[in-house]
């Protein structure tokens, strides 16, 4: 059980810090550990910022992961969560030829069912956007690539937890 | 115009160390961090700068300083090489918990990442090996990250910090107001003492049968010497500990059952695989200590008492884990615990140490052959400093040898490199060791090869009038690994053999008293003069070339499979 290998998503609120993402980076890198991807970015509190990792590991590795990264100085508060626990997104951008949206309707009907957007449209290229789970991801590019994909990115996942998080009481725990 | 209350970066930084009490710190000079020297030179009669022979030489005798002391012992240096040569003394320092804060200069902030004149990226480079750094570029960040660098640095489990000055913030003046930091809103140095987890460990302690006990550091760096004595001794519980545990109570106590680990004694590594309860106190089940995992005490119920949350079933999954402060945790569970005493247990202790006497320590301390043994100058060195010395080792055979037999009466008093295996650590950290306590006897024990990694800290020595004790045992080899070579590689010798200088010239060259002995009859007389000296005093000792350190746990093998030949 503890043997198997899962995804699993690291949320770690921190303090702003310049040198916080080698730090964090290096616990990974030393255990040869693949970032499956990372995000950065402000949390819901003031000065506190939050990284969403995901990574395919084992229950035993994470839960040593995530007490090397609990213990460095600037991290308030590092968690892990198995998929079903989270509620998580990527995003991510297409840009194809503008000809092939009007020659061929099939691709409209490939954008209006993956619930995919346009976001521009030029003589030369159009752009769209998908956000959703990987899978969904995945099936839109695989969709999209039988035309021709002249660039593609997909963002980090970013994910919301089911349970509360208590950064806040930790927080306020300090000042008494 | 106030301008006349505000001081300079550099001028910050000395005031900072002044109002943490430092008193004493260890660099080399350079560009970048030469404002700050010109301060130091300004305070000189407040703040002792010990100039080393070598930055690498300063970190450690830094961490001479905080192990013998357990105050934060401070190294500096300026940026670019001075700053790389920090990154040996860093890592021993963090696997080691060693409070210690290094500053190292920086080039001015309009050139960071312009591959100027001594640029390195210290921080990037460092971040692996310290509990925290920084890097500073405005003087007014200076008093409030030097007073974190220290608290961070003291504070829980111990460790080196790093602060990384640019040279623009040490000239940039500020009105210097210094805080000591008490508390990090992201930082829980102790975690809260659960006392349900007292309660399981109590009881299981109160109704074990062959229990023992392996304490490491965490006992020393809590100060709960005390309280650890008291619970060994109501328990009445065999004790074992690691290389970094020893001197936290006398090594002469009866319930004192050795070393556990590679080289460690054959009972307590026996018997780690037929005690029912193993209580780890303040340890961190490294690979050294626990051979082959899978078979390690897997009969037995564990608990640890453990300061990091981060080293609770890292490689041991245990039973029970108390976490928090040694001390507190050690008094609270006192009085929940039975006055005990395990006398058959403990005679099984005695049959194995008796075999272990017969086959190891004897010829050891008393050998009949001809050749010098490592062994016979330890049990020399502790004739004449009656076990009240501190020994600081190096890295290799000597050391194990110096960690089997040195006799302490005081806690603190093993200084070595334990995590990282350093070889040249003990040269500066005995300097260290030595000016934090000039009253205590300071000897370090060094192999020929160790000794030359830092031989040019005899400079510091010398001009710093530093009296420690030297003893270097030659055996002409890179004895540890020639060891292995001969253990595991066939006796292939490969780059093993040292064709060595005379070191009592080197020595008397540095106007160091120096004697060398190659005989039996010479030996304890020579002891005893180093011992006697006022001064530092090297001694070199010839010994036999290949002996080996016995037992041995071989990597990969369990602790019960121990060979004692
Ligand atoms: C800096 C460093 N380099 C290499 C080693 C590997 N090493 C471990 S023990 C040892 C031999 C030490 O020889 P010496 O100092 O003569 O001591 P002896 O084992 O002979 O007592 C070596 C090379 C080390 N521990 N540290």
């Amino acid at each position: 059980m503890e043997k198997e290998i899962k995804t699993f998503t690291v949320s770690i609120y921190t303090e702003n810090n310049i040198g916080l993402l080698n730090r964090i980076s290096a616990i990974f890198q030393r255990r040869h550990i693949n970032i499956e991807s990372l995000n950065s970015s402000v949390s819901e509190i003031e000065g506190v910022y939050r990284f969403t990792i995901l990574i395919n590991v084992t229950e035993t590795q994470i839960k040593k992961i995530i007490g090397q990264i609990d213990k460095q100085i600037e991290v308030i508060k590092a968690y892990y969560h198995n998929e079903d626990d989270t509620v998580y997104q990527e995003s991510c951008l297409f840009k194809i030829k503008s000809s092939l949206l009007f020659d061929d309707r099939q691709i409209q009907n490939i954008i209006k069912d993956s619930n995919a957007r346009i976001v521009t449209v030029n003589k030369q290229f159009f752009v769209i956007e998908k956000s959703g789970r990987r899978k969904e991801i995945d099936s839109l590019y695989d969709k999209l690539n039988e035309y021709g994909i002249m660039q593609f990115v997909r963002s980090g996942a970013i994910a919301i937890t089911k349970e509360p998080m208590n950064i806040s009481e930790i927080l306020s725990e300090f000042k008494n | 115009m106030n301008n006349t209350k505000k001081i300079s970066g550099s001028e910050a930084v000395v005031k900072c160390l002044i109002a943490e009490g430092i008193e004493i710190i260890y660099g080399y000079p350079g560009g970048a961090i030469m404002p700050v020297y010109d301060e130091l030179y300004k305070y000189e009669d407040q703040i002792h700068h010990v100039l080393t022979r070598h930055e690498q030489g300063a970190t450690h005798s830094a961490q001479g300083f905080a192990r013998i002391s357990g105050k934060v012992g401070v190294a500096i240096a300026t940026s670019g090489p001075g700053a790389t040569n920090l990154v040996t003394g860093l890592a021993d320092a963090q696997i080691d918990s060693t409070p210690m804060v290094c500053i190292t200069g920086q080039v001015s902030s309009n050139l960071l990442g312009s591959d100027a004149f001594q640029e390195t990226d210290i921080v990037g480079i460092s971040t692996p090996v310290t509990k925290w750094n920084h890097q500073v570029t405005k003087a007014s960040d200076i008093p409030k990250v030097l007073a974190k660098a220290f608290y961070i640095a003291k504070s829980g489990r111990p460790g080196p910090v790093l602060i990384d000055i640019t040279k623009d913030a040490q000239f940039e003046l500020l009105d210097f107001n210094y805080k000591k930091v008490t508390g990090i809103r992201s930082y829980k140095p102790i975690p809260k003492l659960d006392t349900t987890s007292l309660d399981l460990a109590a009881d299981l302690i109160n109704k074990s049968i062959k229990p023992m006990i392996v304490w490491g550091q965490g006992v020393i760096l809590a100060e709960a010497e005390n309280e650890f004595k008291k619970f060994v001794e109501k328990t009445g519980i065999p004790a074992a500990w690691t290389i970094m545990g020893v001197s936290a109570i006398p090594t002469s106590h009866p319930l004192n059952v050795g070393m556990v680990g590679m080289h460690g004694n054959y009972a307590p590594n026996m018997l780690t695989n037929e005690c029912d309860l193993l209580i780890a106190i303040g340890m961190r089940f490294d690979d050294r200590v626990t051979g082959n995992l899978d078979k390690y005490a897997k009969q037995a119920k564990i608990i640890h008492f453990e300061i990091d949350p981060a080293e609770i079933d890292k490689n041991v999954k245990v039973d029970v884990s108390v976490l928090g402060d040694a001390k507190e945790s050690l008094s609270k569970i006192l009085p929940l615990l039975k006055t005990r005493t395990h006398n058959s247990w403990l005679v099984k202790f005695k049959e194995l140490y008796d075999i272990e006497y017969d086959s190891v320590i004897k010829d050891d301390l008393f050998p009949t052959k001809d050749g010098l043994t490592m062994g016979e100058v330890l049990k020399e060195i502790n004739t004449y400093t009656k076990g009240n010395a501190a020994i600081v080792s190096d890295v290799g055979q000597h050391q194990m040898i110096a960690c089997r037999y040195a006799n302490f009466n005081k806690s603190r008093s093993n200084i070595t490199s334990g995590g990282l295996g350093t070889m040249g650590f003990a040269l500066p950290a005995a300097i260290g060791a030595k000016m934090a306590c000039p009253e205590r006897e300071v000897v370090a024990v060094i192999g020929d090869g160790g000794f030359q990694m830092t031989i040019q800290e005899l400079g510091t020595i010398f001009q710093s009038k530093v009296p420690v004790k030297i003893v270097v045992l030659n055996n002409s080899f890179l004895g540890m690994v020639r060891q292995w070579q001969q253990l595991f590689f066939e006796k292939r010798y490969a780059s093993t053999e040292m064709v060595n200088p005379d070191f009592t010239a080197i020595a008397k060259g540095y106007y160091i008293k120096s004697k060398k002995v190659s005989k039996r009859e010479e030996l304890s007389s020579a002891v005893e003069e180093m011992i006697n000296s006022k001064d530092s005093f090297f001694l070199e000792v010839v010994v036999e070339k290949e002996a080996n350190v016995f037992p041995m746990i071989q990597s990969g093998a369990s602790v019960s499979e121990i060979r004692l030949k």
